[in-house]
């Protein structure tokens, strides 16, 4: 089955014309990570929780990307195998380097690892947690180029100043502490430790979900913002759609740590070809009450499969409302339905599946 | 048709007293709850809403109290004859600890929280909760109760409900426990439920079954929802009046289509235009934001609450004059001195 | 305020009133232990019992000025003399004046049991002094003096303000002389553990696996056995031919032994809980080594924890020595310490005829008292983020 999509993948970024004039920066390939279940004296494993299991995908250089799904779908852990937070069970990311060579990350050493560190940065979701309480700014922010002997003393602090200034914080501020500033302004200052090091691909993780609506546009438009003036890639994690389609160029779904489709955002959201995309769109609620009443809602059943004993076959059947007798018994392969997208259905040709249009919506 | 006021507030003030200063929570708010209809209230963190709902209940956490207004609950009670007739309390004026209030929660005004788990008890099972919210405001006998529990926790989309009566909060998943909170919270047939964000903690499709389920239980209950949360979307779907909240003061209130088709008050005209919205934002221009952020709650601005960062900043006027509630029409109000008529 | 949207930077747009600025800025800069003073200072209680920590402290540098005797002399001729009440003014024609005074003591002999007794008397009158010329000693073992603090104008003439013991050795000096060895014993025990602690809890937490696993069961093993009858066979197994210093720092040896396990589960847990933190996790991907995440991050931020933790378990160990020795099988004289005063009081006729032998028990329960407040209030403040 892996073989397969992977064949399938292979054959979608050749044919894809869009994507050929770009270069692949990761290519993500039959990725696994799975959480040993140990129990008793001698931890014996007696299962494992199959969190990413065995994902492959492309993020193209200066493109936004998109990692969608439910909590527990496995977009975090994809997210931070890909940072090499986490050792990979199975797998390779290819990752193309500044002489143009493509590296596999996974094996790699923490030694190894560090000359990559630079170049691929992770925003947080949690802007409480992810500053340590007890560091002022500029130590937050400086420690990085610190470590990678970037720079040091005065030119340290005015580096610190320029990237406070360009993330939107007052650089006189430095040497406060974070619990002197509010979850937006943390936030910033957490954008501002990932763009430290002049990064390539920054790994985005629900970066924008714990904070207020007011605030949240800001983030997002400085996240844009910034993606112009340093030529960045974002591979951003979240659960919310309606971020994801403002934000990304193409997204990538999951359920139960597999990808059930990928796609440009435009085409996913307007022709989704897994029922579970459509069942994910039809979920976010309009905020226009004129709309309220104009779709059915689609209304899944049950909850999200257990990832440590997943159902048979497709993992989506039991919650699915087009489900056939096949869908238990085979696993669905993820292979090109269209030039571009891809699915893991065995009926994405035959299903019609509504999307979300543009038409009737608020002006 | 305006149904009958079920809860009116009046100038509702609950304030905290910390050490560090007093924390004006609540400041001066008015709306109304109907009958069988759904408010919804929106805004950000440290506006009050959960205060606001709290306080409707006397259940706002130490060191914090009312210090001033009314919350008028007319409670509606059936006479010997059959016909309605309603008596009205002021639950402002209740003592938090008394007896009257505690008759009222659970019984004609129930609650539902954020994190169910938190809410639940950890070591009794599902059906002993539920049993038991029946019991302490019924006299139904121990097997009545636990058939009537059965039929809520089916009537609430547990499947296979007999079975799930002897399982652990902790053995359900966050959308069956919230769906344990509803059963409890309908137990005893409230007039009003009060739900604080409920779907915030589960996920977009346990969201839309939540919902749901409301509109549902709704339309067979015929409760009055009074929905505190901060996502539009959700206020679209569900509310038929809102009111819009910033630190501690209401911006603005009417129904659900003038909120989101003709805002007045420049802070819901700018939080609607900064949220992304499915198929609108595709042709990605940029969100138009507020600057700057919600001010410290020790700190707050004078006069207008939204003056720091309102696009229509008056000097001389918005920092001065704490706006007034402006009438618009029926049940529609907005505080903003932009629509003072001189 | 110190944001404003990325696209148009600075106009002051909230401007709070320059005072309030001005202390909304100390706090922004505040480091941690600032934010833990401030919140530490706000518990009375642990304040209070901070002081009288100190307090102890202080009386336990400077026992040789402070004891009006030393607590080895013997005087077989004043056995289970009573407390002598210090009377500040002196009654004389004039009217009351100042002139510290005690009141000496006459023997009465019990006809029947013909028992000696010391009693007051209100006739005899013994002359007080401050800063008096006394038993020469030397201080800290530097420099040689005989001033005291208070004491009798008359060297041959003792005096007993808490009384005396069974071989007429004062109680008063021997407690303050007891405060040195229990308060330190206490100290050097949680320093002692406190190293086992940290180097056995960080390996456990920050390994994990086997490790850990072996390092947790030996914890609940050692914690299994009963302490009393644990610490009595180890001390039993101290030779008794020791020289009494060694049998001090024996002992000390002996309570962190078991002292160490409760504090190597709080630096485990802390590992623990840490190594999962968001901010823990970004320093790695900074390129740190584990040393400096370690160092830099996580020590940082248990070490408070740690301190307020090592001042609960003080107490545990200052009752641990008073117990061993009032069983006989700590330390012993010449050694004085509280639990040594305590074993006095061990049967009831001494109890009954001399009940002052019992305030030693007030000193370790003031002890006591005072660390677990100033611990209480360490501990609030330990953690001064909580949303």
């Amino acid at each position: 089955m892996s073989a397969q999509s992977t064949n399938g993948f292979e054959h979608a970024t050749e044919t894809n014309g869009s994507a050929a004039a770009k270069d692949v920066l990761l290519d993500v390939r039959n990725l696994r990570k799975w959480f040993p279940i140990t129990s008793g004296f001698f931890r014996r494993t007696v299962g494992q929780v199959k969190a990413v299991d065995d994902i492959s995908f492309q993020v193209l250089e200066g493109e936004t990307v998109g990692l969608v799904g439910e909590s527990g779908c496995g977009k975090t852990t994809a997210g931070r195998c890909i940072l090499r937070a986490y050792d990979l069970t199975a797998g390779q990311i290819l990752y193309r380097d500044h002489d143009r060579k493509m590296v596999d990350l996974a094996p790699l050493t923490n030694n190894e690892m560090k000359p990559y560190r630079q170049q691929v940065r992770m925003i947080f979701q949690d802007p409480f947690n992810s500053l340590n309480p007890r560091m002022p700014v500029i130590d937050i922010v400086g420690d990085p180029l610190r470590i990678n002997k970037v720079a040091a003393g005065k030119e340290l602090e005015d580096r610190v100043a320029s990237l406070l200034a360009r993330v939107g914080l007052r650089p006189e501020y430095m040497r406060r502490y974070p619990h002197a500033f509010s979850g937006g302004e943390r936030q910033r200052i957490g954008i501002a430790r990932a763009l430290a090091l002049d990064p390539r691909l920054v790994v985005a993780d629900e970066a924008v979900s714990a904070l207020d609506v007011s605030v949240r546009a800001q983030i997002l438009n400085l996240i844009k913002d910034l993606q112009e003036d340093f030529n960045l890639t974002y591979l951003f994690v979240s659960h919310d759609l309606s971020v994801i389609e403002y934000i990304c160029d193409r997204v990538v779904v999951m359920y139960v740590g597999k990808i059930v489709e990928v796609a440009e955002t435009e085409e996913l959201f307007a022709q989704p070809l897994h029922p579970y995309t459509e069942a994910l769109l039809s979920a976010v609620p309009n905020p226009d009450p004129r709309m309220r009443r104009q779709k059915a809602r689609i209304v899944l059943e049950g909850d999200v499969a257990d990832p440590a004993n997943p159902p048979s076959g497709c993992y989506f059947h039991p919650r699915c409302r087009y489900v056939q007798e096949r869908c238990s018994q085979e696993t669905p392969a993820l292979r090109e339905i269209s030039p571009g997208h891809l699915a893991a259905c065995h009926y994405a040709e035959e299903l019609t599946l509504a999307g979300v249009t543009a038409s009737g919506e608020l002006g | 048709m305006e149904s009958p006021a079920l809860i009116e507030i009046k100038n509702l003030k609950t304030h905290f007293f910390l050490d560090e200063g007093t924390v004006q929570a609540v400041n001066g708010v008015d709306f109304s709850i109907h009958q069988h209809k759904t408010l919804c209230v929106v805004g950000e963190s440290g506006c009050g809403k959960s205060v606001t709902a709290r306080s409707i209940l006397q259940i706002v956490d130490q060191p914090g109290r009312i210090v001033e207004g009314e919350i008028l609950f007319h409670r509606p009670s059936r006479s010997d004859n059959g016909s309605e007739t309603t008596e009205t309390i002021d639950l402002a004026a209740l003592n938090p600890r008394g007896r009257e209030i505690r008759a009222i929660r659970g019984q004609d005004i129930s609650m539902i929280f954020q994190e169910p788990m938190t809410s639940l008890s950890p070591i009794h099972t599902v059906g002993n909760q539920v049993t038991e919210a029946i019991k302490l405001h019924t006299d139904m006998l121990d097997d009545e109760a636990k058939e009537h529990s059965i039929e809520l926790l089916r009537r609430v989309g547990i499947p296979r409900p007999e079975e799930r009566f002897d399982t652990y909060p902790f053995e359900l998943s966050g959308g069956m426990r919230q769906r344990v909170m509803i059963a409890m919270a309908l137990s005893c047939n409230p007039a009003l439920l009060i739900a604080d964000e409920p779907t915030t903690a589960v996920d977009v499709t346990t969201q839309a079954q939540i919902l749901e389920l409301l509109e549902e239980l709704q339309d067979e209950f015929g409760m009055a929802i009074m929905l505190i949360t901060h996502d539009l979307g959700v206020v679209a779907e569900m509310a038929d009046d809102v009111v819009v909240m910033y630190l501690g003061q209401v911006a603005e209130r009417g129904d659900v289509d003038s909120i989101f088709h003709d805002p007045k008050h420049p802070y819901t005209q700018s939080l609607l235009k900064s949220i992304p919205r499915l198929g609108v934002s595709r042709n990605r221009q940029r969100l138009d934001s507020i600057r700057g952020m919600v001010p410290d709650p020790y700190n707050r601005p004078t006069g207008c609450m939204f003056g720091p960062r309102c696009d229509h900043f008056m000097p001389g006027r918005c920092d001065a004059i704490n706006p007034p509630a402006i009438p618009l029409g029926p049940g529609r109000e907005v505080h903003c001195l932009l629509y003072e008529e001189e | 305020m110190a944001v404003t949207d990325a696209k148009t930077l600075p106009p002051e747009t909230v401007s709070p009133g320059a005072v309030q600025a001005e202390v909304e800025s100390s706090v922004s800069v505040a480091s941690q232990w600032q934010l833990m003073w401030w919140k530490f200072r706000k518990h009375r209680m642990a304040m209070a019992g901070g002081i009288v920590t100190l307090l102890i402290y202080a009386i336990a540098l400077f026992v040789e000025f402070l004891s009006p005797s030393s607590p080895g002399v013997i005087r077989a001729d004043y056995t289970w003399a009573p407390p002598q009440r210090l009377h500040f003014l002196r009654q004389t024609e004039e009217g009351r004046r100042w002139d510290p005074y005690v009141n000496g003591y006459k023997v009465e002999i019990d006809p029947e049991a013909l028992k000696r007794t010391f009693v007051i008397d209100e006739e005899q009158v013994v002359d007080i002094g401050f800063f008096v010329r006394g038993e020469p000693y030397k201080m800290w073992g530097i420099w040689e003096t005989d001033l005291h603090l208070v004491g009798s104008t008359d060297v041959e003439i003792p005096v007993y303000f808490l009384g005396a013991d069974r071989m007429g050795r004062d109680l008063l000096s021997s407690m303050i002389y007891g405060t040195r060895i229990s308060m330190s014993i206490g100290l050097l025990g949680v320093f002692l553990s406190f190293f086992l602690g940290i180097l056995l809890g960080g390996i456990s937490g920050f390994f994990g696996g086997t490790v850990d696993n072996l390092i947790q069961r030996v914890i609940e093993f050692i914690r299994s056995i009963p302490t009393i009858p644990l610490w009595m066979g180890l001390a039993a197994a101290l030779p008794t031919d020791w020289p009494p210093l060694r049998i001090y720092f024996g002992i000390t040896i002996i309570l962190s032994f078991i002292g160490w396990t409760g504090l190597a589960r709080v630096v485990r847990g802390r590992f623990l809980s840490l190594r999962t933190e968001d901010f823990v996790m970004s320093a790695r991907l900074d390129g740190a080594s584990e040393l400096t995440t370690i160092w830099r991050h996580m020590v940082p931020s248990f070490f408070s924890h740690i301190i307020a933790s090592l001042t609960l378990s003080i107490p545990g160990m200052i009752l641990a020595e008073t117990s061993l020795s009032f069983l006989g099988l700590g330390l012993r004289r010449p050694v004085v310490s509280w639990g040594v005063l305590l074993q006095e009081a061990q049967n009831i006729r001494s109890v009954a005829t001399a009940p002052w032998l019992l305030i030693p028990g007030l000193a370790v329960l003031v002890a006591v008292l005072a660390l677990n407040f100033l611990g209480d209030g360490l501990r609030d403040a330990a953690d001064p983020y909580n949303r």
